[in-house]
C-alpha cells in the first residue's frame, strides 16, 4: 500500500472492500453448499412435513440475527474498549445472557407457530416434536453463536482485519451452515 | 453508552427487532412450505441445493453495507456472487450425478439476484437513515433487518427467477 491516500481513506477504498468481501463470499458460498447438500439429502422428510421446510429459513435466519447482533455488538464494544477476551467481562456476559434469553423466547413461538403452519399447509406433525426440535437445535445454536462471535472478533482483530467486514460474513455464514447441520441432526434424533 | 448495556436493556432492544425478523421468517418459511413452492423443488434439480448460499448472501452483503454504505458495490458483489452460486451449484449437481441445467439455474440466480439488489438496497438506506431519526442504536437494529428481508424477499425472488426462467425456455 504505497498509494499517496492517507490510510482513514484507504480503509474505504473500493479496492479493499472488494478485494476482502468478494473471494470471502465466494469461499462461504461455497461452504454454503455444504447444508445445501444436507438440504438436498433430506429432501424427501422436508417435502412430507412442510413444518420444517418452514422452519429452515426462520432457524437460519434468527441464528443470523443474533449472530450480527452479537458481532456488531463485540466489535463496537473493542473499537470502545470495553472488550475484553475473558469470560469474566461484563459487556461479553451481558451479551452472552442476552442471546439465551432471545433465543429461548424465539424458538419456543417458532416451534408453535411452524407447528401451526405445518398443520395448514397439510403437515401432520404433533406440536411437542416441531417444539422439541426447535427449542433444542435453537438453544444449541444459541451457544454456537456466542462461542463464535467471540472467537471471530478476537481473531479477527488479532490477524489485523477490520471486524466490521468480517466478523459478520463470517459467523453468520458459519450459523447458517451449523444452523442446518445442528437442526437436521436433532430432527434424525427427534423423528 | 452502547458499551455498558444490560443484558436485559440488550434484550429488549433486540426482541422486537427478532420479533419482527421472525414473523418474516415464518413468512418466508410458509412461502418455502406452499405447494408451489414444494413443486418447484421437486422439478429444479439443485434449488435445495443453492437455497442456503442464497439466502446467506444477502445477509453477508448487504449486512456489511449496512456497516459502511457503499451501495453501487453491494449491488456488484450481490450479482457476482449469485451468479458464482449458481455455477458452483451446477458444478456440484454435475458432481453428483444428479443432472441439472446450468442456463436454469444462472437464469434463476440472476433474476433473484437483481431483484433482491434493487430491493435490499432501497430498504437498507430507508432504514439507515429512519433509525438515526428515531433514535436507535444501528448495531441492533440494521443487521435483522437485512437477514429479514433478505429471507422473505429471497425465497420469493426465487419463485419468481423459477417462473420467469420457465416461461423464457
Amino acid at each position: 500500500m504505497t498509494e499517496p491516500e492517507s490510510p482513514a481513506v484507504d480503509e474505504w477504498s473500493i479496492r479493499r472492500i472488494v478485494g476482502t468481501m468478494i473471494p470471502l463470499l465466494a469461499a462461504l458460498s461455497v461452504l454454503q453448499l455444504v447444508s445445501g447438500t444436507v438440504l438436498e439429502t433430506y429432501e424427501k422428510v422436508l417435502l412430507q412435513y412442510p413444518a420444517l421446510l418452514v422452519l429452515v429459513p426462520v432457524q437460519i435466519g434468527t441464528a443470523g440475527n443474533l449472530a450480527s447482533i452479537t458481532c456488531s455488538r463485540l466489535t463496537t464494544q473493542l473499537y470502545l474498549g470495553t472488550y475484553e477476551f475473558s469470560p469474566s467481562n461484563p459487556a461479553l456476559r451481558a451479551n452472552a445472557a442476552a442471546v439465551f434469553g432471545l433465543a429461548a423466547t424465539v424458538f419456543g413461538a417458532v416451534g408453535v407457530a411452524a407447528w401451526a403452519i405445518g398443520v395448514a399447509l397439510g403437515g401432520s406433525l404433533v406440536l411437542g416434536r416441531v417444539l422439541t426440535i426447535s427449542l433444542v437445535s435453537g438453544m444449541l445454536l444459541a451457544v454456537l453463536v456466542v462461542v463464535a462471535s467471540v472467537v471471530a472478533v478476537e481473531a479477527s482483530y488479532r490477524v489485523g482485519l477490520n471486524p466490521d467486514d468480517t466478523t459478520i460474513p463470517v459467523v453468520t455464514n458459519l450459523c447458517d451452515i451449523a444452523g442446518v447441520l445442528i437442526l437436521f441432526g436433532v430432527v434424525s434424533v427427534v423423528l | 453508552m452502547p458499551g455498558h448495556d444490560s443484558a436485559r436493556e440488550i434484550y429488549r432492544q433486540a426482541l422486537p427487532v427478532i420479533g419482527v425478523s421472525l414473523i418474516a421468517g415464518l413468512f418466508a418459511g410458509t412461502i418455502l412450505g406452499s405447494e408451489t413452492m414444494r413443486a418447484n423443488i421437486a422439478e429444479v434439480p439443485g434449488l435445495l441445493l443453492l437455497l442456503p448460499a442464497f439466502l446467506a448472501t444477502r445477509g453477508g452483503v448487504y449486512g456489511s453495507l449496512g456497516a459502511r454504505l457503499s451501495t453501487g458495490l453491494s449491488f456488484l458483489n450481490g450479482m457476482t456472487v449469485s451468479v458464482f452460486i449458481a455455477v458452483v451449484t451446477y458444478l456440484a449437481l454435475v458432481l453428483f450425478g444428479d443432472g441439472g441445467s446450468l442456463f436454469q439455474l444462472v437464469g434463476v440466480m440472476v433474476v433473484a439476484g437483481f431483484l433482491s439488489a434493487v430491493l435490499m438496497i432501497t430498504v437498507l438506506i430507508a432504514v439507515i437513515f429512519v433509525g438515526y431519526r428515531r433514535g436507535l442504536d444501528p448495531d441492533n437494529v440494521i443487521g435483522p433487518v437485512v437477514t429479514t428481508l433478505g429471507d422473505v424477499f429471497g425465497v420469493l425472488f426465487l419463485l419468481v427467477g423459477v417462473s420467469v426462467v420457465g416461461a423464457v425456455s
